[in-house]
Protein backbone atom coordinates (compact mmCIF):
# COMPACT_ATOMS: atom_id res chain seq x y z
CA UNK A 1 0.00 0.00 0.00
CA UNK A 2 1.31 3.46 -0.92
CA UNK A 3 1.81 6.35 1.45
CA UNK A 4 0.34 9.83 1.85
CA UNK A 5 2.55 12.94 1.94
CA UNK A 6 2.47 12.93 5.75
CA UNK A 7 3.39 9.25 5.96
CA UNK A 8 6.33 9.77 3.59
CA UNK A 9 7.79 12.68 5.55
CA UNK A 10 7.37 10.92 8.89
CA UNK A 11 8.87 7.67 7.54
CA UNK A 12 11.90 9.53 6.19
CA UNK A 13 12.47 11.40 9.47
CA UNK A 14 12.07 8.23 11.52
CA UNK A 15 14.56 6.41 9.28
CA UNK A 16 11.94 3.87 8.20
CA UNK A 17 11.01 2.65 4.71
CA UNK A 18 7.31 2.61 5.50
CA UNK A 19 4.96 3.77 8.24
CA UNK A 20 1.28 2.99 8.79
CA UNK A 21 -1.47 5.11 10.39
CA UNK A 22 -1.57 4.43 14.14
CA UNK A 23 2.12 3.49 14.31
CA UNK A 24 4.09 5.17 17.10
CA UNK A 25 7.43 6.52 15.93
CA UNK A 26 10.30 8.62 17.21
CA UNK A 27 11.48 11.05 14.51
CA UNK A 28 14.23 13.62 14.00
CA UNK A 29 12.87 17.17 13.77
CA UNK A 30 14.30 19.89 11.53
CA UNK A 31 13.04 22.83 13.57
CA UNK A 32 11.60 23.36 17.06
CA UNK A 33 9.56 26.54 17.58
CA UNK A 34 8.38 28.38 20.67
CA UNK A 35 6.92 31.78 21.54
CA UNK A 36 6.90 34.12 24.53
CA UNK A 37 4.04 32.25 26.23
CA UNK A 38 5.04 28.63 25.68
CA UNK A 39 8.85 28.84 25.77
CA UNK A 40 9.16 29.95 29.45
CA UNK A 41 7.21 26.84 30.54
CA UNK A 42 9.57 24.70 28.42
CA UNK A 43 12.62 26.41 29.99
CA UNK A 44 11.20 25.67 33.47
CA UNK A 45 10.88 21.99 32.53
CA UNK A 46 14.42 21.77 31.13
CA UNK A 47 15.80 23.31 34.30
CA UNK A 48 13.66 21.19 36.59
CA UNK A 49 14.95 17.97 35.03
CA UNK A 50 18.54 19.16 34.70
CA UNK A 51 18.93 19.34 30.92
CA UNK A 52 21.80 21.76 30.34
CA UNK A 53 22.24 21.64 26.57
CA UNK A 54 20.08 22.06 23.48
CA UNK A 55 20.43 19.73 20.49
CA UNK A 56 21.23 22.50 18.01
CA UNK A 57 21.71 26.28 17.99
CA UNK A 58 20.19 26.53 14.49
CA UNK A 59 17.42 23.97 14.93
CA UNK A 60 15.43 26.08 17.38
CA UNK A 61 13.41 29.22 16.66
CA UNK A 62 12.11 31.41 19.47
CA UNK A 63 9.78 34.23 18.43
CA UNK A 64 8.43 36.80 20.87
CA UNK A 65 5.05 37.66 19.36
CA UNK A 66 2.07 37.05 21.65
CA UNK A 67 2.42 39.83 24.23
CA UNK A 68 5.08 42.05 22.60
CA UNK A 69 5.92 44.90 22.66
CA UNK A 70 5.26 43.81 26.24
CA UNK A 71 1.78 44.60 27.45
CA UNK A 72 2.61 44.56 31.16
CA UNK A 73 5.27 43.63 33.70
CA UNK A 74 4.34 39.96 33.76
CA UNK A 75 4.62 39.73 29.97
CA UNK A 76 7.96 41.54 30.14
CA UNK A 77 9.21 38.90 32.58
CA UNK A 78 8.20 36.14 30.16
CA UNK A 79 10.03 37.85 27.27
CA UNK A 80 13.11 38.34 29.41
CA UNK A 81 13.14 34.66 30.33
CA UNK A 82 13.14 33.75 26.60
CA UNK A 83 15.78 36.38 25.78
CA UNK A 84 18.14 35.16 28.52
CA UNK A 85 17.70 31.53 27.47
CA UNK A 86 18.38 32.37 23.79
CA UNK A 87 21.52 34.28 24.72
CA UNK A 88 22.78 31.54 27.05
CA UNK A 89 22.41 28.83 24.40
CA UNK A 90 23.34 30.96 21.38
CA UNK A 91 19.99 30.35 19.68
CA UNK A 92 20.49 31.70 16.13
CA UNK A 93 16.84 32.14 15.18
CA UNK A 94 15.74 34.32 18.08
CA UNK A 95 13.41 37.14 17.04
CA UNK A 96 12.84 40.09 19.35
CA UNK A 97 10.89 43.35 19.01
CA UNK A 98 11.91 45.31 15.91
CA UNK A 99 13.01 42.17 14.07
CA UNK A 100 10.18 39.81 14.93
CA UNK A 101 6.96 38.98 13.20
CA UNK A 102 4.01 36.77 14.04
CA UNK A 103 5.78 33.41 14.14
CA UNK A 104 3.82 31.65 11.39
CA UNK A 105 4.13 34.62 9.03
CA UNK A 106 7.80 35.04 9.91
CA UNK A 107 9.30 31.54 9.58
CA UNK A 108 8.27 30.85 5.95
CA UNK A 109 9.23 34.42 4.99
CA UNK A 110 12.71 33.95 6.49
CA UNK A 111 13.26 30.66 4.67
CA UNK A 112 13.27 28.59 7.86
CA UNK A 113 10.74 26.17 6.36
CA UNK A 114 11.25 23.96 3.29
CA UNK A 115 9.26 21.17 1.63
CA UNK A 116 9.68 17.75 3.19
CA UNK A 117 10.91 19.10 6.52
CA UNK A 118 9.53 18.11 9.92
CA UNK A 119 8.70 21.11 12.07
CA UNK A 120 7.24 21.08 15.56
CA UNK A 121 6.20 24.07 17.61
CA UNK A 122 4.72 24.95 20.96
CA UNK A 123 1.91 26.83 19.27
CA UNK A 124 -1.15 25.15 17.84
CA UNK A 125 -0.91 27.05 14.53
CA UNK A 126 2.48 25.51 13.75
CA UNK A 127 0.49 23.47 11.22
CA UNK A 128 0.77 26.53 8.92
CA UNK A 129 4.00 25.30 7.28
CA UNK A 130 2.24 22.42 5.57
CA UNK A 131 1.46 25.04 2.93
CA UNK A 132 5.05 24.52 1.73
CA UNK A 133 4.83 20.74 1.68
CA UNK A 134 6.37 20.29 5.13
CA UNK A 135 4.95 18.15 7.95
CA UNK A 136 4.40 20.61 10.75
CA UNK A 137 2.33 20.33 13.88
CA UNK A 138 1.72 21.99 17.23
CA UNK A 139 2.48 20.53 20.62
CA UNK A 140 2.97 21.72 24.18
CA UNK A 141 5.78 23.12 26.27
CA UNK A 142 6.97 19.80 27.72
CA UNK A 143 7.19 18.42 24.19
CA UNK A 144 9.12 21.54 23.20
CA UNK A 145 11.53 21.00 26.09
CA UNK A 146 12.07 17.38 25.07
CA UNK A 147 12.58 18.32 21.41
CA UNK A 148 15.02 21.12 22.31
CA UNK A 149 17.03 18.68 24.44
CA UNK A 150 17.02 15.70 22.06
CA UNK A 151 16.10 16.93 18.54
CA UNK A 152 13.48 14.21 18.50
CA UNK A 153 9.75 13.92 19.02
CA UNK A 154 7.29 11.03 19.30
CA UNK A 155 4.38 10.85 16.87
CA UNK A 156 1.43 8.63 16.21
CA UNK A 157 1.30 8.42 12.41
CA UNK A 158 -2.01 9.98 11.37
CA UNK A 159 -4.52 8.74 8.84
CA UNK A 160 -5.35 11.37 6.21
CA UNK A 161 -8.27 13.11 4.59
CA UNK A 162 -7.53 13.99 0.96
CA UNK A 163 -9.08 17.24 -0.29
CA UNK A 164 -9.25 17.13 -4.08
CA UNK A 165 -9.52 20.75 -5.23
CA UNK A 166 -10.97 21.71 -8.61
CA UNK A 167 -12.25 24.88 -10.25
CA UNK A 168 -11.25 28.50 -9.84
CA UNK A 169 -12.38 30.64 -6.90
CA UNK A 170 -14.80 33.52 -7.54
CA UNK A 171 -13.62 37.09 -7.18
CA UNK A 172 -13.11 38.03 -3.48
CA UNK A 173 -12.94 34.38 -2.46
CA UNK A 174 -9.64 33.57 -0.74
CA UNK A 175 -7.98 30.69 1.08
CA UNK A 176 -9.78 31.86 4.24
CA UNK A 177 -13.18 31.32 2.65
CA UNK A 178 -12.11 27.89 1.41
CA UNK A 179 -10.89 26.69 4.80
CA UNK A 180 -13.90 28.17 6.66
CA UNK A 181 -16.14 26.40 4.13
CA UNK A 182 -14.30 23.12 4.78
CA UNK A 183 -14.48 23.49 8.59
CA UNK A 184 -18.20 24.26 8.25
CA UNK A 185 -18.54 21.06 6.24
CA UNK A 186 -16.55 18.63 8.45
CA UNK A 187 -16.82 20.33 11.87
CA UNK A 188 -14.29 21.40 14.50
CA UNK A 189 -13.36 17.77 15.15
CA UNK A 190 -13.88 16.58 11.58
CA UNK A 191 -10.18 15.86 11.11
CA UNK A 192 -9.38 14.91 14.72
CA UNK A 193 -6.01 13.08 14.96
CA UNK A 194 -5.81 13.18 11.12
CA UNK A 195 -3.85 14.90 8.37
CA UNK A 196 -5.60 17.18 5.92
CA UNK A 197 -3.88 16.78 2.55
CA UNK A 198 -4.62 19.21 -0.26
CA UNK A 199 -4.08 18.62 -3.97
CA UNK A 200 -5.81 18.61 -7.32
CA UNK A 201 -5.94 20.86 -10.36
CA UNK A 202 -7.59 23.69 -8.42
CA UNK A 203 -4.42 24.12 -6.39
CA UNK A 204 -2.80 26.33 -9.05
CA UNK A 205 -5.42 29.02 -8.39
CA UNK A 206 -4.38 29.31 -4.73
CA UNK A 207 -1.50 31.67 -3.91
CA UNK A 208 1.04 30.82 -1.24
CA UNK A 209 -0.72 33.27 1.09
CA UNK A 210 -4.01 31.41 0.47
CA UNK A 211 -2.35 28.08 1.24
CA UNK A 212 -0.66 29.36 4.41
CA UNK A 213 -4.08 30.55 5.63
CA UNK A 214 -5.66 27.18 4.89
CA UNK A 215 -2.92 25.06 6.48
CA UNK A 216 -2.95 27.45 9.46
CA UNK A 217 -6.56 26.55 10.24
CA UNK A 218 -6.21 22.75 9.91
CA UNK A 219 -6.10 22.72 13.72
CA UNK A 220 -9.56 24.37 13.80
CA UNK A 221 -10.91 21.15 12.22
CA UNK A 222 -8.99 19.16 14.85
CA UNK A 223 -6.33 18.24 12.26
CA UNK A 224 -2.84 17.16 13.27
CA UNK A 225 -1.43 18.87 10.20
CA UNK A 226 -2.48 20.31 6.86
CA UNK A 227 -0.16 19.70 3.93
CA UNK A 228 -0.17 20.85 0.31
CA UNK A 229 1.37 19.26 -2.76
CA UNK A 230 4.47 21.15 -3.90
CA UNK A 231 4.08 22.87 -7.27
CA UNK A 232 5.36 25.87 -9.24
CA UNK A 233 3.70 28.29 -6.80
CA UNK A 234 5.63 26.69 -3.92
CA UNK A 235 8.91 26.70 -5.81
CA UNK A 236 8.48 30.36 -6.80
CA UNK A 237 7.85 31.24 -3.14
CA UNK A 238 10.91 29.50 -1.71
CA UNK A 239 13.19 30.72 -4.51
CA UNK A 240 15.66 33.07 -2.86
CA UNK A 241 14.43 32.18 0.64
CA UNK A 242 15.55 28.55 1.00
CA UNK A 243 19.12 27.85 -0.06
CA UNK A 244 19.48 24.31 1.32
CA UNK A 245 18.59 21.06 -0.40
CA UNK A 246 15.04 19.88 0.15
CA UNK A 247 12.83 17.03 -0.94
CA UNK A 248 9.24 17.41 -2.11
CA UNK A 249 7.09 14.37 -1.31
CA UNK A 250 4.08 13.65 -3.51
CA UNK A 251 1.44 11.15 -2.37
CA UNK A 252 1.51 7.70 -3.95
CA UNK A 253 -1.30 6.96 -6.41
CA UNK A 254 -2.38 4.07 -4.20
CA UNK A 255 -2.11 5.96 -0.90
CA UNK A 256 -4.93 5.06 1.48
CA UNK A 257 -7.16 7.85 2.81
CA UNK A 258 -9.72 7.81 5.60
CA UNK A 259 -11.87 10.02 3.34
CA UNK A 260 -11.57 11.80 0.01
CA UNK A 261 -13.50 15.07 -0.19
CA UNK A 262 -13.94 16.91 -3.48
CA UNK A 263 -14.04 20.69 -3.27
CA UNK A 264 -15.15 22.78 -6.24
CA UNK A 265 -13.48 26.11 -5.50
CA UNK A 266 -15.77 27.93 -7.94
CA UNK A 267 -18.83 27.08 -5.82
CA UNK A 268 -17.52 28.69 -2.62
CA UNK A 269 -18.86 32.10 -1.54
CA UNK A 270 -17.16 34.55 0.83
CA UNK A 271 -17.75 32.78 4.14
CA UNK A 272 -18.18 33.93 7.74
CA UNK A 273 -17.92 31.79 10.92
CA UNK A 274 -20.43 32.97 13.52
CA UNK A 275 -19.83 32.75 17.29
CA UNK A 276 -18.67 30.66 19.08
CA UNK A 277 -17.10 27.95 16.92
CA UNK A 278 -15.23 28.10 13.60
CA UNK A 279 -17.68 25.48 12.24
CA UNK A 280 -20.68 27.84 12.51
CA UNK A 281 -20.21 29.07 8.95
CA UNK A 282 -22.56 30.87 6.60
CA UNK A 283 -22.03 32.35 3.16
CA UNK A 284 -21.83 36.13 3.52
CA UNK A 285 -25.08 36.34 1.52
CA UNK A 286 -26.89 34.72 4.46
CA UNK A 287 -25.15 36.67 7.24
CA UNK A 288 -28.18 38.90 7.82
CA UNK A 289 -27.94 42.31 9.47
CA UNK A 290 -25.06 41.97 11.95
CA UNK A 291 -23.91 45.38 13.25
CA UNK A 292 -20.28 45.43 14.39
CA UNK A 293 -18.06 47.52 16.69
CA UNK A 294 -14.58 46.41 15.66
CA UNK A 295 -12.64 44.87 12.79
CA UNK A 296 -9.23 43.19 13.13
CA UNK A 297 -7.19 42.52 9.99
CA UNK A 298 -4.03 40.57 10.77
CA UNK A 299 -2.83 37.48 12.73
CA UNK A 300 -0.91 34.34 11.75
CA UNK A 301 -3.93 33.42 9.66
CA UNK A 302 -4.30 36.60 7.58
CA UNK A 303 -1.54 39.15 8.24
CA UNK A 304 0.40 38.60 5.00
CA UNK A 305 0.93 41.01 2.14
CA UNK A 306 -1.78 39.44 -0.05
CA UNK A 307 -4.22 39.89 2.83
CA UNK A 308 -3.35 43.55 3.28
CA UNK A 309 -3.54 44.07 -0.49
CA UNK A 310 -7.09 42.70 -0.62
CA UNK A 311 -8.19 44.90 2.29
CA UNK A 312 -6.47 48.00 0.85
CA UNK A 313 -8.08 47.48 -2.55
CA UNK A 314 -11.52 47.73 -0.94
CA UNK A 315 -10.64 50.56 1.44
CA UNK A 316 -9.04 52.79 -1.16
CA UNK A 317 -10.90 56.11 -1.13
CA UNK A 318 -13.37 54.79 1.47
CA UNK A 319 -13.85 55.44 5.18
CA UNK A 320 -14.29 53.07 8.09
CA UNK A 321 -17.85 53.47 9.42
CA UNK A 322 -18.10 55.92 12.36
CA UNK A 323 -19.29 53.17 14.68
CA UNK A 324 -16.33 50.86 13.94
CA UNK A 325 -12.72 50.67 15.18
CA UNK A 326 -10.60 49.00 12.52
CA UNK A 327 -7.20 47.63 13.59
CA UNK A 328 -4.71 46.50 10.95
CA UNK A 329 -1.67 44.43 12.00
CA UNK A 330 0.94 43.50 9.38
CA UNK A 331 2.36 40.04 10.17
CA UNK A 332 6.08 40.87 10.01
CA UNK A 333 8.46 43.81 9.75
CA UNK A 334 9.03 42.93 6.07
CA UNK A 335 5.31 42.80 5.33
CA UNK A 336 4.89 46.12 7.16
CA UNK A 337 7.56 47.76 4.97
CA UNK A 338 6.13 46.20 1.81
CA UNK A 339 2.69 47.53 2.74
CA UNK A 340 4.13 51.00 3.26
CA UNK A 341 5.87 50.93 -0.13
CA UNK A 342 2.75 49.66 -1.89
CA UNK A 343 0.74 52.51 -0.34
CA UNK A 344 -1.55 50.17 1.63
CA UNK A 345 -0.68 51.75 4.96
CA UNK A 346 -1.59 55.22 3.62
CA UNK A 347 -4.87 53.77 2.40
CA UNK A 348 -5.60 52.31 5.83
CA UNK A 349 -4.68 55.55 7.63
CA UNK A 350 -6.77 57.62 5.20
CA UNK A 351 -9.70 55.30 5.84
CA UNK A 352 -9.39 55.78 9.61
CA UNK A 353 -7.74 52.51 10.63
CA UNK A 354 -5.25 52.03 13.46
CA UNK A 355 -2.09 50.29 12.21
CA UNK A 356 0.09 48.36 14.65
CA UNK A 357 3.53 46.78 14.81
CA UNK A 358 3.31 42.95 14.44
CA UNK A 359 1.71 41.18 17.43
CA UNK A 360 -0.72 38.34 18.11
CA UNK A 361 -2.36 40.76 20.62
CA UNK A 362 -6.10 40.92 19.94
CA UNK A 363 -6.52 37.46 18.35
CA UNK A 364 -6.22 35.71 21.70
CA UNK A 365 -7.64 38.53 23.80
CA UNK A 366 -4.21 39.58 25.02
CA UNK A 367 -4.29 43.31 24.31
CA UNK A 368 -4.51 45.79 21.39
CA UNK A 369 -8.24 45.49 20.76
CA UNK A 370 -10.07 43.81 23.65
CA UNK A 371 -13.87 43.74 23.32
CA UNK A 372 -16.34 45.03 25.92
CA UNK A 373 -19.53 43.24 26.97
CA UNK A 374 -21.92 42.84 24.06
CA UNK A 375 -19.49 44.07 21.40
CA UNK A 376 -19.05 42.33 18.06
CA UNK A 377 -15.91 42.04 15.96
CA UNK A 378 -15.25 40.78 12.45
CA UNK A 379 -11.73 39.35 12.59
CA UNK A 380 -9.44 37.68 10.08
CA UNK A 381 -8.14 35.55 12.94
CA UNK A 382 -8.72 31.83 13.55
CA UNK A 383 -10.83 31.32 16.67
CA UNK A 384 -14.15 32.71 17.85
CA UNK A 385 -14.50 30.80 21.12
CA UNK A 386 -16.34 32.26 24.12
CA UNK A 387 -14.24 35.12 25.55
CA UNK A 388 -11.51 34.71 22.94
CA UNK A 389 -11.11 38.44 22.21
CA UNK A 390 -12.34 39.90 25.47
CA UNK A 391 -15.55 39.89 27.49
CA UNK A 392 -17.37 36.56 27.83
CA UNK A 393 -20.41 38.22 26.27
CA UNK A 394 -18.55 39.64 23.27
CA UNK A 395 -18.68 38.01 19.84
CA UNK A 396 -16.10 37.26 17.15
CA UNK A 397 -17.03 36.61 13.50
CA UNK A 398 -14.23 35.00 11.48
CA UNK A 399 -13.81 36.13 7.88
CA UNK A 400 -11.35 36.94 5.09
CA UNK A 401 -9.52 40.28 4.86
CA UNK A 402 -11.87 41.29 2.02
CA UNK A 403 -15.02 40.59 4.05
CA UNK A 404 -13.44 42.28 7.07
CA UNK A 405 -12.58 45.42 5.08
CA UNK A 406 -16.03 45.55 3.48
CA UNK A 407 -17.60 45.13 6.92
CA UNK A 408 -15.45 47.92 8.39
CA UNK A 409 -16.72 50.29 5.69
CA UNK A 410 -20.39 49.27 6.00
CA UNK A 411 -20.46 48.95 9.80
CA UNK A 412 -21.99 45.51 9.50
CA UNK A 413 -21.01 42.16 7.98
CA UNK A 414 -20.81 42.87 4.26
CA UNK A 415 -20.05 41.21 0.93
CA UNK A 416 -16.89 42.71 -0.65
CA UNK A 417 -18.74 42.80 -3.99
CA UNK A 418 -21.15 45.37 -2.49
CA UNK A 419 -18.39 47.99 -2.07
CA UNK B 1 -3.51 3.63 41.23
CA UNK B 2 -7.06 4.75 41.87
CA UNK B 3 -8.95 8.02 41.94
CA UNK B 4 -12.27 8.80 43.58
CA UNK B 5 -14.22 12.00 43.62
CA UNK B 6 -17.15 14.11 42.50
CA UNK B 7 -17.70 14.79 38.80
CA UNK B 8 -17.81 18.21 37.18
CA UNK B 9 -19.57 17.62 33.87
CA UNK B 10 -19.22 19.86 30.83
CA UNK B 11 -20.26 19.58 27.18
CA UNK B 12 -18.62 19.15 23.76
CA UNK B 13 -15.70 21.22 22.41
CA UNK B 14 -14.51 22.54 25.78
CA UNK B 15 -11.70 24.72 24.41
CA UNK B 16 -8.46 25.81 25.99
CA UNK B 17 -9.65 29.44 26.07
CA UNK B 18 -12.38 28.53 28.55
CA UNK B 19 -10.14 26.13 30.49
CA UNK B 20 -7.65 28.97 30.96
CA UNK B 21 -8.23 32.28 29.14
CA UNK B 22 -5.27 33.76 27.23
CA UNK B 23 -5.57 36.99 29.24
CA UNK B 24 -4.20 34.97 32.19
CA UNK B 25 -1.20 33.51 30.35
CA UNK B 26 1.14 36.20 31.62
CA UNK B 27 0.74 34.71 35.12
CA UNK B 28 3.63 32.42 36.09
CA UNK B 29 2.53 31.51 39.63
CA UNK B 30 0.74 28.18 39.19
CA UNK B 31 -1.68 28.63 42.12
CA UNK B 32 -2.73 32.05 40.88
CA UNK B 33 -3.06 30.76 37.31
CA UNK B 34 -5.13 27.80 38.52
CA UNK B 35 -7.59 30.14 40.29
CA UNK B 36 -8.85 31.20 36.81
CA UNK B 37 -9.54 27.65 35.58
CA UNK B 38 -12.93 27.36 33.79
CA UNK B 39 -13.98 30.85 34.93
CA UNK B 40 -15.53 31.85 31.60
CA UNK B 41 -18.05 28.98 31.66
CA UNK B 42 -18.19 28.09 35.36
CA UNK B 43 -17.24 30.78 37.87
CA UNK B 44 -17.77 28.43 40.81
CA UNK B 45 -15.56 25.55 39.62
CA UNK B 46 -12.42 26.55 41.51
CA UNK B 47 -14.43 27.19 44.69
CA UNK B 48 -16.23 23.84 44.58
CA UNK B 49 -13.53 21.47 43.32
CA UNK B 50 -11.74 19.20 45.81
CA UNK B 51 -8.60 17.09 45.41
CA UNK B 52 -9.52 13.83 43.68
CA UNK B 53 -12.54 15.22 41.82
CA UNK B 54 -13.02 14.41 38.15
CA UNK B 55 -13.87 16.41 35.04
CA UNK B 56 -16.04 14.79 32.37
CA UNK B 57 -16.49 16.27 28.90
CA UNK B 58 -17.98 15.27 25.56
CA UNK B 59 -16.37 15.35 22.13
CA UNK B 60 -13.10 17.19 21.34
CA UNK B 61 -12.19 18.18 24.92
CA UNK B 62 -9.30 20.67 25.04
CA UNK B 63 -9.58 21.93 21.47
CA UNK B 64 -7.82 25.13 20.43
CA UNK B 65 -4.50 26.41 21.65
CA UNK B 66 -1.41 24.32 22.42
CA UNK B 67 -1.10 25.97 25.83
CA UNK B 68 0.09 23.40 28.36
CA UNK B 69 -1.31 25.78 30.96
CA UNK B 70 -4.71 24.11 30.28
CA UNK B 71 -4.01 20.60 31.61
CA UNK B 72 -1.64 22.24 34.14
CA UNK B 73 -4.42 24.28 35.83
CA UNK B 74 -6.80 21.33 35.84
CA UNK B 75 -4.13 19.25 37.59
CA UNK B 76 -3.20 22.12 39.92
CA UNK B 77 -6.83 22.24 41.11
CA UNK B 78 -6.46 18.65 42.28
CA UNK B 79 -8.46 17.01 39.50
CA UNK B 80 -7.49 13.34 39.43
CA UNK B 81 -8.70 12.45 35.95
CA UNK B 82 -10.45 13.86 32.87
CA UNK B 83 -12.83 11.59 30.99
CA UNK B 84 -14.21 12.51 27.55
CA UNK B 85 -15.55 10.96 24.37
CA UNK B 86 -12.57 12.35 22.45
CA UNK B 87 -9.74 14.76 23.21
CA UNK B 88 -8.14 17.33 20.94
CA UNK B 89 -4.74 15.87 20.10
CA UNK B 90 -2.45 18.55 21.54
CA UNK B 91 -4.36 18.55 24.84
CA UNK B 92 -4.06 14.75 24.90
CA UNK B 93 -0.26 14.90 24.43
CA UNK B 94 0.11 17.69 26.96
CA UNK B 95 -1.91 15.91 29.64
CA UNK B 96 0.17 12.76 29.30
CA UNK B 97 3.42 14.71 29.20
CA UNK B 98 2.65 16.45 32.51
CA UNK B 99 1.11 13.40 34.18
CA UNK B 100 -2.61 14.29 34.21
CA UNK B 101 -4.46 11.00 33.63
CA UNK B 102 -7.07 11.23 30.86
CA UNK B 103 -9.36 8.54 29.54
CA UNK B 104 -11.44 8.30 26.38
CA UNK B 105 -14.74 6.57 27.16
CA UNK B 106 -17.88 7.59 25.23
CA UNK B 107 -20.18 5.45 27.42
CA UNK B 108 -18.88 7.03 30.63
CA UNK B 109 -19.20 10.49 29.08
CA UNK B 110 -22.84 9.82 28.15
CA UNK B 111 -23.89 8.16 31.42
CA UNK B 112 -22.07 10.12 34.11
CA UNK B 113 -23.96 13.18 35.37
CA UNK B 114 -22.71 16.30 37.08
CA UNK B 115 -22.20 15.61 40.80
CA UNK B 116 -21.92 11.80 40.51
CA UNK B 117 -19.36 10.02 42.70
CA UNK B 118 -16.99 8.16 40.40
CA UNK B 119 -14.02 5.86 41.01
CA UNK B 120 -11.36 5.18 38.37
CA UNK B 121 -8.81 2.37 38.39
CA UNK B 122 -6.01 3.49 36.07
CA UNK B 123 -4.41 0.05 35.93
CA UNK B 124 -7.51 -1.62 34.53
CA UNK B 125 -9.25 1.36 32.87
CA UNK B 126 -12.41 0.51 34.83
CA UNK B 127 -14.61 3.49 35.73
CA UNK B 128 -17.15 2.83 38.52
CA UNK B 129 -20.08 5.19 38.96
CA UNK B 130 -20.78 4.88 42.69
CA UNK B 131 -23.89 7.11 42.53
CA UNK B 132 -25.61 5.11 39.76
CA UNK B 133 -24.11 1.68 40.38
CA UNK B 134 -22.76 1.47 36.84
CA UNK B 135 -19.39 0.41 35.43
CA UNK B 136 -17.72 1.53 32.19
CA UNK B 137 -14.42 0.42 30.65
CA UNK B 138 -11.95 2.75 28.96
CA UNK B 139 -9.28 1.54 26.57
CA UNK B 140 -6.00 1.19 28.47
CA UNK B 141 -3.01 3.32 27.46
CA UNK B 142 -0.70 1.83 24.82
CA UNK B 143 2.66 0.68 26.36
CA UNK B 144 4.58 3.61 24.83
CA UNK B 145 2.33 6.13 26.57
CA UNK B 146 2.11 4.10 29.78
CA UNK B 147 5.91 4.33 29.95
CA UNK B 148 5.66 8.15 30.01
CA UNK B 149 2.93 8.10 32.66
CA UNK B 150 4.79 5.57 34.81
CA UNK B 151 7.90 7.76 34.63
CA UNK B 152 5.73 10.69 35.85
CA UNK B 153 6.14 12.70 32.65
CA UNK B 154 7.99 12.86 29.36
CA UNK B 155 11.23 14.45 30.52
CA UNK B 156 11.65 11.91 33.30
CA UNK B 157 11.06 9.14 30.77
CA UNK B 158 13.79 10.60 28.53
CA UNK B 159 16.14 10.97 31.49
CA UNK B 160 15.56 7.35 32.53
CA UNK B 161 16.19 6.06 29.01
CA UNK B 162 19.29 8.21 28.63
CA UNK B 163 20.74 6.81 31.84
CA UNK B 164 20.02 3.26 30.75
CA UNK B 165 21.68 3.57 27.35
Amino acid sequence: MGMTMSQKILAKKAGLAHVEPGQLINADVDLVLGNDITTPVAIDELEKYGFEHVFSKTGIAIVLDHFVPNKDIKAAQLSKRCRDFAAKHGIVHFYDVGRMGIEHALLPEQGLVAPGELIVGADSHTCTYGALGAFSTGFGSTDMAAAMATGKCWFKVPAAIRFELSGKPQEWVSGKDVILHIIGMIGVDGALYQSMEFGGEGLRHLSMDDRLTMANMAIEAGGKNGVFEVDEVTRAYIQGRVNRAYEAFMPDDDAAYARVIEIDLSSIRPTVAFPHLPENTRPVDKAGDVRIDQVVIGSCTNGRIGDLAAAARLMSGKKVADSVRCIVIPGTQQIYREAIRAGYIDTFLDAGCAVSTPTCGPCLGGYMGILAEGERCVATTNRNFVGRMGHVKSEVYLASPAVAAASAIRGKIADPASI
Amino acid sequence: MKAIGTVFKYGDNIDTDVIIPARCLNITDRRELASHCMEDIDRTFVKRVHPGDLVVGGFNFGCGSSREHAPMVIKENGVSCVIAKTFARIFYRNAINIGLPILECPKASDSIQDGDEVEVDFDTGIIRNVTRGETYTAAPFPPFIKEIIDANGLLNAIRKKGQQS
